[in-house]
């Protein structure tokens, strides 16, 4: 008999850590700040207590450093999952997951893999202003050689970090700061690993596809909820994985929907919502009814006012334009 | 030439002999790689390392097999000094398959695993975090194994460098450091780029201790690294060496090497690591006559061989391009 409970998305991610800390030895998790304080955004409070200052490693303010040591770690045989408190921070932390992390498999001719997981949080909507809500999901996603994951959903929040520990090469895992605070319906199942390739509908619905991901399918779900009251049946598809891209689940959705709307919290140039729209144009072109849509961030750097952040974001009035847009009502 | 007063080092004929026959191995190949460089068969960057060999010889004396060593673009000398066979070695230069990195890494990223030869990194100090994990998974794990991670005078600007350095000492890691001074950060002298020009110094603000070497001297390496090498795997924590040195060929074959001038190079030539240990052992009688002879004879058998068997291996097929992006999958889609 499987029970469920009522939990947040960062008790969640709490419980994946704790979970991967008590079943696997050589996992260990090590970043700013994950012993004593618990975590920038409380994912592993009292772990520390439970699995000591070895396994749950704070670290210095050096994100290149810890995270090279990760990589390093992984290769020496453990299961690192490095906590970079934000996506901001990541960036100093770019040559080793860039040039270290996603190349030593390749450069090394197949000798090495890397069984690193690094999680960060990213996002905007919390008045962190410019320099602390960056969505550069799409950086990460654009390089070969590591996995990008981002969790929507409790089960996913859950379940991917599992997934991500059983990868043999680094996955990413990108964990909106806007959504830890969420609550959801998590099944106590044992096996709770979930499936890091494939796209998951999360609304049914015949006359348009939504594509997005993270925080943007709480915002397609309103969308496509206030569209149905209009009449007009949308389909909500979180991609969850960011690369590699599912392209069956989209293409199938299109094919279907003849009209695609992508929602993307990145700014618009040079977004994941453009490659995922170009893939539609290569794959499902005569599919089409209408052009492809894109929500996407405004293009300029997150500004600190609360009316004006929200005035930068997708939000679910510009999504349900875009999708009428599309049916051209 | 110091005489080793450190009762570590044991210099007796053979010893003497396998000192040099490893640093002239590293020489004579790395001069047919720069004939290959110039006959079109090796591409890309090549960073010779000549004039640098005590280094590599002396500091992998000091490590046993199961010891890591991380290192950085100019790392084919610390290859053969590690003991990988040198036509594996000289195939990748090659980019053929058979090359110890299939040929995908090329001169700058040679890796060996079953050497524990982790590359071949050739961002400037992006070995050093990577050499930190690989000693942090040893503490963890309770192995007494030695990382030791080599990087040029030029890492010490480097972020990278400091922070792993923190990291390593505040966490006791089992890391031997060891910087290749050659003075030049490619064509950036020294002076010009560093605050504090006594590289060995910044280890002091970590509280490592850190001891500056004769780094054309590789019976001082050789002794310094057994001491510090017996300190780590005694639990005491990361050590810092600093080995002075010079690179007699340009940074890369791309360098027309236009920022120091010919005397200097020549200079430090007189007093090479090969020349000067020669000249040294043969007055103290620990290599005996015909000695040099039989080794470069044995050497350029060994490069002939190692050219030859690069030479015939084949390239990879086109078709395999997109391989070794990802680990294979044991259940395919």
């Amino acid at each position: 008999m499987t029970t469920s409970r009522r939990i947040t998305y960062r008790e969640a991610v709490r419980q994946a850590l704790r979970e991967a800390l008590a079943s696997d030895e050589r996992v260990f998790l090590m970043g700013e700040d994950v012993g004593a304080y618990g975590g920038a955004y409380a994912c592993s409070l009292g772990l520390v207590d439970e699995f000591g200052t070895e396994r749950v490693r704070n670290t210095p303010l050096a994100e290149s450093g810890f995270t090279g040591a990760g990589i390093g770690a992984a290769l020496g045989g453990m299961r690192p999952i490095v906590e970079i408190m934000t996506v901001n921070f990541a960036l100093l932390a770019l040559d080793q997951i860039v040039n270290t992390a996603a190349t030593l498999r390749h450069m090394s001719g197949g000798q090495v893999s890397v069984p690193l997981v690094i999680r960060m949080a990213t996002g905007a909507g919390r008045q962190l202003a410019a320099q602390h809500s960056h969505s550069l999901e799409n950086w990460f996603a654009h390089v070969p050689g590591i996995r990008v994951v981002s969790p929507s959903t409790i089960p996913d929040a859950r379940g991917m970090l599992k997934s991500a520990l059983a990868d043999p090469d680094p996955v990413i895992i990108m964990e909106h700061a806007m959504l830890y605070n969420e609550e959801g319906e998590l099944e106590d199942a044992e096996d709770h690993a979930v499936d890091l390739d494939r796209a998951a509908v999360r609304r049914p619905g015949e006359q348009a596809t939504i594509v997005t991901y993270s925080a943007g399918v709480k915002k397609a779900l309103e969308a496509a909820g206030r569209l149905a009251d209009e009449g007009i049946s949308a389909e909500v598809i979180d991609l969850r994985s960011l690369r590699p891209l599912d392209d069956e689940t989209v293409m199938a959705s299109v094919r279907r929907t003849h009209r695609a709307v992508i929602v993307d919290e990145g700014w618009r140039t040079g977004s994941l919502a453009a490659e995922v729209a170009t893939r539609i144009h290569e794959q499902a072109f005569y599919d089409l009814d209408a052009p492809v849509e894109r929500v996407c961030t405004a293009e300029v750097p997150i500004p600190y006012p609360r009316h004006l952040e929200q005035a930068a974001l997708p939000q679910p009035e510009g999504i349900v334009a875009a999708v009428k847009r599309t049916l051209r009502r | 030439m110091t005489a080793p007063a450190d009762r570590r080092v044991h210099l007796t004929h053979a010893h003497a002999v396998d000192l040099l026959s490893r640093m002239t191995r590293i020489r004579r190949f790395e001069e047919a790689c720069a004939e290959h460089y110039s006959a079109g068969r090796i591409r890309g960057f090549l960073h010779l390392y000549i004039g640098e060999e005590a280094n590599a010889v002396g500091v992998c004396q000091a490590l046993t097999e199961e010891d890591a060593i991380v290192a950085t673009y100019r790392e084919h000398g610390h290859a053969l000094a590690r003991g990988l066979p040198m036509g594996e070695v000289m195939a990748e230069m090659f980019g053929k398959a058979a090359g110890c990195s299939r040929g995908r890494g090329g001169s700058m990223h040679i890796f060996s695993v079953r050497h524990r030869f982790y590359g071949g990194n050739a961002i400037v100090a992006g070995g050093l975090p990577l050499a930190a994990g690989l000693a942090l998974a040893d503490r963890m794990q309770g192995r007494r194994r030695v990382t030791a991670c080599f990087f040029g005078e030029g890492a010490a600007a480097e972020g990278e460098f400091h922070e792993t350095m923190n990291l390593s000492a505040l966490w006791k890691l089992p890391v031997l450091f060891v910087c290749e001074n050659n003075l030049y950060a490619m064509g950036t002298a020294l002076e010009i780029s560093e605050s504090n020009t006594d590289i060995a110094a910044h280890a002091a603000v970590f509280g490592m201790p850190a001891e500056t070497v004769d780094g054309m001297d590789v019976v001082a390496v050789e002794a310094a690294a057994r001491r510090a090498a017996d300190a780590i795997r005694g639990g005491e924590g990361p050590r810092f060496l600093e080995l002075r040195t010079y690179r007699f060929r340009a940074h890369s074959m791309f360098d027309p090497d236009l920022y120091r001038e010919k005397a200097e190079v020549e200079a430090w030539k007189t007093h090479g690591p090969i020349v000067r240990f020669t000249e040294w052992a043969t007055a103290t009688g620990l290599i005996h006559a015909g000695d040099v002879e039989t080794i470069e004879a044995e050497v350029a058998e060994e490069v002939a061989a190692a050219v030859a068997f690069a030479d015939a291996a084949p390239f990879e097929p086109v078709e395999d391009l997109l391989k070794d992006v990802t680990t294979p999958r044991e259940v395919a889609r």
